[in-house]
């Protein structure tokens, strides 16, 4: 078992004349939070597209827990292990937050539609592991009081919360958070803040996708930036702070050259 | 724990009083006369047919306006393998798992097509694809080969099929009816038992369906279909399944409408019919089976309610002479309440509720 959970060599994804992805290459080691940062429109999302299947690469390649990450449609990424949030929160609205997370458990369940009607002991036994492992996870976030509320009625930090809890039921090795902190407030990040600590430290790999760079810089063990499609930078948050290239993609080449003098 | 008990208690009481009053109802309907007898039987298909389209439209989202389509693959498929026309008669236990399975089939070919198209437009091909049925059903007494001159008869088109096999067990030709020491029980009434068997196996199998894991992930692909297929669901695969078991239920109801009618043609299985069974499924509400049936229940059997009780000599009666046709006066009592639920209760009569 290499050291490595994740790795992209060499990617690139042209649109038309537009490449969104120049020969990326990065690394993802395991159960470490790895963020990928980036000024708008640097390929952070293209990135994340071609990794979950959405888009095929044009070229390079992706290793995934040593074996070539190769999904040709999106409910295929869930299967190898690796799971995603959404930067518009996406739950099932109508559903109860338990069954949110119960969903989450599709992919590693195969009860079919004989075994519901008949309500096989195997279908049954299913079930309760299903139900019992969504009431573990809400535990897990915190919300096991509402467990029984339509999704929708939950409060925009816990709807977050949420979502990470239904992307866990699904036993993933990487869990892909895409702009986990976009729109909370400063309690609501410290608390998940908190949340994508433990998830790292009981051995799910984070990879972090993030404009919140106070975020970022306080949990993440290691950066990679993205700009214009390239990957200007990689290494520790203290090291990504300093780097002149990452300062000028962010704050322009100005205010670099000031800073030197 | 002890509420727990206490409503398991209730529902218990509740389901056997709902029990006794579904077996004294056709006896009851019966002392009006067998036409209200029709009337519950006809209700008890409106219900299986609503809870078959309730799977695909309530619970996975997948607006079908073609519905009555599979209705009339079930209801074909008993009027022709069992009726003078080919002279052929199977027995009903080959008749209706074959009208389900052919419906389901039916299903699927529907399905297969419109896996990419969501909404309107999957309204739009679905209702194509009902009017193709019935048109198929219309045509079909003229088919001809491009080698031969020769035309074939096979559904009869639009004289429809007559003569058809009614229900019958070993022998025992249910439209004869029986008498249980004295108590004359007619052929419609017997009807109404086998249609409320399988409308309570239609009830307990569409609402194990719904709330399995088939079911989550339908109602996953309902409200939002790019986070389902990141939840790892083969959103491919659960469409046909929806749609398949849509379709299943809606053969099976055919069936059982050609047997007691002893007669169909394509008139009864036009446009108008599907819009009724999805008013059904959206007047109770979506999802929430105990409220499609109250749906079901309320538009089937209210029209023909008012049309009894408004009729010409009634209103004689009352009024000295026929004010409105009782004809008119249904459908319009019909469209005033449908839009006053719409402006009342939006979500439906009886939605799923809110905490669960």
């Amino acid at each position: 078992m290499a050291d490595m959970l994740f790795v992209a060599e060499g990617v690139t994804k042209r649109f038309g004349g537009v490449t969104a992805l120049d020969n990326v290459s990065m690394s993802i080691r395991r159960s470490s939070i790895f963020g990928l940062i980036g000024p708008n429109g640097a390929g952070k999302t293209t990135f994340f597209n071609t990794l979950t299947g959405l888009y095929q690469v044009d070229e390079g390649k992706f290793t995934f827990d040593d074996k070539p990450l190769n999904v040709k449609a999106p409910h295929e990424v869930a299967e190898v292990g690796i799971a995603r949030t959404f930067q518009n929160i996406r739950l099932f609205g109508e559903m109860s937050v338990l069954e949110n997370v119960m969903v989450g458990r599709h992919v590693r369940t195969k009860a079919g539609a004989f075994g519901a009607i008949f309500r096989t002991p195997a279908a049954r036994r299913e079930e309760a592991e299903i139900t019992q492992r969504a009431h573990e996870l809400l535990e897990y976030i915190g919300l096991s009081k509402r467990a029984g509320d339509k999704s929708r009625t939950l409060a925009y930090g816990e709807q977050r919360r949420l979502e990470i809890a239904r992307a866990l039921a699904t036993d993933p090795k990487m869990i892909a958070l895409d702009e986990p902190a976009a729109g909370m407030n400063a309690t609501e990040t410290v608390v998940l803040r908190q949340l994508i600590e433990r998830i790292a430290s009981d051995g799910t790999t984070v990879m972090l996708i993030e404009h919140d760079m106070r975020l970022v810089m306080n949990v993440c063990h290691h950066i990679a930036v993205l700009d214009y499609g390239r990957k200007i930078a990689d290494g520790s948050p203290s090291e990504i702070q300093k780097d002149a290239a990452v300062i000028k993609a962010y704050l322009g080449g100005a205010h670099v050259e000031g800073a030197a003098k | 724990m002890a509420n727990l008990m206490q409503d398991k208690k209730k529902q218990i009481i509740a389901l056997a009083v709902l029990g006794v009053f579904l077996v004294i109802l056709p006896f009851a309907a019966g002392a009006l006369g067998q036409a209200w007898v029709r009337i519950l039987n006809v209700t008890l298909l409106y219900v299986m047919l609503a809870l078959g389209l309730n799977v695909v439209v309530g619970v996975a989202g997948l607006l079908d306006l073609g519905y009555v389509a599979f209705y009339a693959v079930g209801a074909y498929t008993w009027s022709l393998l069992a009726s003078p026309h080919f002279n052929i008669h199977l027995p009903f236990w080959i008749l209706l798992p074959l009208g389900a399975f052919l419906a389901a089939l039916a299903g699927l070919m529907l399905g297969t097509p419109v896996l990419k198209l969501r909404g309107d437009y999957l309204a739009i091909v679905t209702l194509g694809f009902g009017e193709i049925v019935r048109i198929l059903m219309n045509n079909f007494d003229k088919v001809g080969l491009p080698w031969s001159d020769e035309t074939y008869n096979i559904t009869n088109g639009p004289r429809g099929l007559t003569g058809i096999d009614p229900l019958t067990f070993f022998g025992f030709k249910l439209t004869d009816g029986l008498n249980i020491f004295g108590l004359p029980v007619s052929g419609l009434q017997l009807y109404y038992f086998v249609f409320l068997a399988l409308t309570v196996l239609s009830v307990i199998g569409v609402s194990r369906l719904q709330h399995s894991r088939l079911g989550r992930a339908w109602q996953a692909l309902r409200e939002d279909e790019i986070a389902a297929k990141a939840m790892g669901i083969n959103t491919r695969n659960i469409k046909l399944a929806a749609f398949a078991f849509g379709a299943l239920t809606g053969g099976l109801a055919g069936g059982l409408f050609a047997s007691m009618q002893g007669f169909v043609s394509p008139e009864s299985f036009g446009l108008l019919e599907s819009v009724m069974i999805l008013a059904m499924v959206v007047l109770g509400g979506m999802g929430h089976i105990p409220g499609v049936i109250l749906g079901a229940v309320l538009l089937s059997a209210m029209p023909e309610v008012i049309r009894y009780m408004a009729d010409e000599n009634k209103q004689e009666a009352v009024f000295g002479m026929v004010l409105v046709a009782p004809e008119v006066l249904r459908n319009l009592i019909f469209s005033l309440a449908m839009i006053l639920i719409m402006l009342l209760k939006p979500a439906g009569l009886w939605p799923s509720p809110e905490k669960k």
